[in-house]
């Protein structure tokens, strides 16, 4: 193993894994409090869960949020690469400048109104705000190539298209990638927001239910599961960037 | 032959690089360019590449103006040529995939070229897992893939340490002479440009023009670096590169 950019093996993730069981349980036995139960009796009603709806719940949550992503990817990627092109960004960038910096969260109202309050509005409402990550971030990388690599590929004949095949998108996807793994954490929070109210699907659904029954474990379990899924994307999100950018991490 | 007509370049932000180039090179002929830094070296072969527009002035190849990248010239940077997101055959071959090469051919072309610059078995490595001197290498091979007839070089070999440099300058010779091309190359090392340069160009410094060419037509041979001829030159080179500087 080569130290700084070696990936942590399995092993360590058990350690991590332990170590969070470890305070869990400590906490809990210190606070002596229904509101946190203990990593035990929150693993038995996960596991009771799993035998009744949970997973039916975490699948529908994957679903929007697995959209909500893909959607916000393929929009916009496109845009932040043609900012490259001047002539482009002239027009992006003062919609960015005004447009980023508002918290779109507080658009929901207006996109149910438009979208209804399905799974529709769900993934609008997390495309969105994933989008305008991954567009500052990629507008960002494509305006800033440096032109010793232009050179090279003009004095060839390259031009167009090719330009972006052999340059601009290989610098941008690393930083593309990376922007989505940071990304993950805000549209799992936004898809606990748009899930917890007028819906009875989805972990955001499970984790208010709980809470309102004040079944904690209950609550925990649906939390964990929350927390499981924003560790799975993360990972896949992770592995994609080791394979499609090898180039970076030899 | 290659030709500078009056070149002038004036950056948009008002810099003078380059004020009335002129000068020839021709077929087959190698010329060196040095200059003080920051005289417009780099400015002046990318103006020869057909990338950058001169302000005044033009460039002309066979006697037609140069208007853009030409397909008979390639262009070898001093350490940022390679792609690092691309193995070393994949760099090598771009040129002829953009060309539109058949793969058959490419990998014919590129194979020959890795084993004549003794790259044979780093195919498949990156930029990054070659020294600096192996880098070098697969960047001479990606501008010879295309079988230029005009070699164009900027300080490909000033990142290098002495050994590694005085190695690669034998092979730009070795190469030169076997394939008969017009060698256009900037540096600035004087011993370089003696030891490479049949003609050595002095530049001023910024805005820089032509304060002399030298004749250097000894040059040709790996054991000239050690004649009392080439010292003779290289204090010559020296001379009017101090000359300019007053
Ligand atoms: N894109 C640019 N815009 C404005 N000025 C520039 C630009 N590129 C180069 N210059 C300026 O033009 C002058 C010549 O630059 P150039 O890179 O051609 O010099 P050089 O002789 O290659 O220098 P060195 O020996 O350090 O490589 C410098 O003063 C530089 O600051
Ligand atoms: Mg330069």
């Amino acid at each position: 193993m080569q130290g700084s950019k070696a990936e942590p093996r399995w092993w360590s993730y058990l350690i991590a894994a332990l170590a969070i069981y470890g305070i869990w349980h400590a906490l809990s036995v210190l606070l002596n409090s229904i509101a946190l139960p203990t990593p035990l009796t929150v693993l038995f009603a996960f596991i009771a869960g799993l035998k009744k709806d949970l997973i039916s719940h975490l699948l529908i949550s994957t679903f929007r949020i697995a959209c909500g992503i893909t959607l916000a990817f393929s929009l916009a990627v496109p845009v932040g690469l043609l900012c490259h092109e001047r002539s482009v960004d002239k027009f992006v960038a003062p919609l960015i400048y005004m447009l980023y910096p508002i918290p779109h969260i507080v658009l929901l109202p207006v996109i149910i109104l438009l979208f209804g309050i399905g799974d529709l509005s769900k993934i609008i409402m997390i495309e969105i705000i994933v989008f305008f990550q991954i567009l500052v971030t990629t507008r960002d990388a494509s305006r800033n190539i440096s032109t010793n690599y232009f050179y090279p590929l003009l004095s060839m004949g390259a031009r167009g298209r090719e330009i972006y095949e052999h340059v601009i998108i290989p610098v941008c996807i690393p930083k593309i990638l990376t922007a989505m793994r940071i990304s993950v954490g805000t549209s799992i929070a936004v898809l606990f927001f748009v899930e917890s109210f007028a819906t009875t699907h989805g972990l955001g659904y499970l984790i208010m239910d709980a809470w309102s029954r004040a079944n904690y474990p209950d609550l925990y379990a649906a939390i964990v599961m929350m927390a499981l899924l924003g560790f799975g994307i993360y990972l896949m999100l992770d592995r994609i960037e080791k394979r499609v950018c090898r180039w970076v991490y030899i | 032959m290659i030709e500078a007509r009056g070149i002038t370049k004036i950056y948009p932000d008002g810099t003078r690089a380059l004020e009335n180039i002129n000068f020839e090179v021709q077929n087959g002929e190698s010329c060196a360019v040095i200059g003080p830094s920051g005289c417009g070296k780099t400015t002046l072969l990318l103006i020869f590449s057909g990338i950058l527009e001169p302000t005044a002035g033009k460039v002309l190849i066979e006697g037609k103006d140069l208007t853009s990248p030409s397909q008979e010239l390639a262009l070898i940077f001093q350490d940022y040529g390679l792609f690092p997101w691309k193995t070393v055959y994949e760099n090598v071959s771009l040129g002829l995939q953009l060309r539109g090469f058949g793969k058959r051919e490419r990998t014919e072309i590129v194979s020959s070229l890795l084993k004549e610059l003794g790259l044979q078995g780093f195919e498949t490595n990156y930029p990054k897992q070659l020294s600096g001197g192996m880098q070098q290498r697969v960047a001479f091979a990606r501008a010879l893939a295309l079988n230029p007839r005009i070699l164009l070089m900027d300080e490909p070999l000033s990142s290098l340490d002495a050994l590694t440099r005085e190695h690669l300058q034998n092979l730009l010779l070795r190469l030169w002479k076997q394939k008969g091309m017009t060698m256009l190359l900037v540096t600035h090392s004087i011993e370089e440009a003696v030891f490479l340069g049949k003609k050595v160009i002095v530049l001023s410094p910024r805005p820089g023009r032509v304060i002399k060419t030298i004749t250097n037509p000894y040059m040709g041979d790996v054991q000239y670096r050690t004649t009392e001829v080439f010292f003779e030159k290289c204090r010559e080179v020296r001379q009017s590169l101090d000359g300019g500087a007053i």
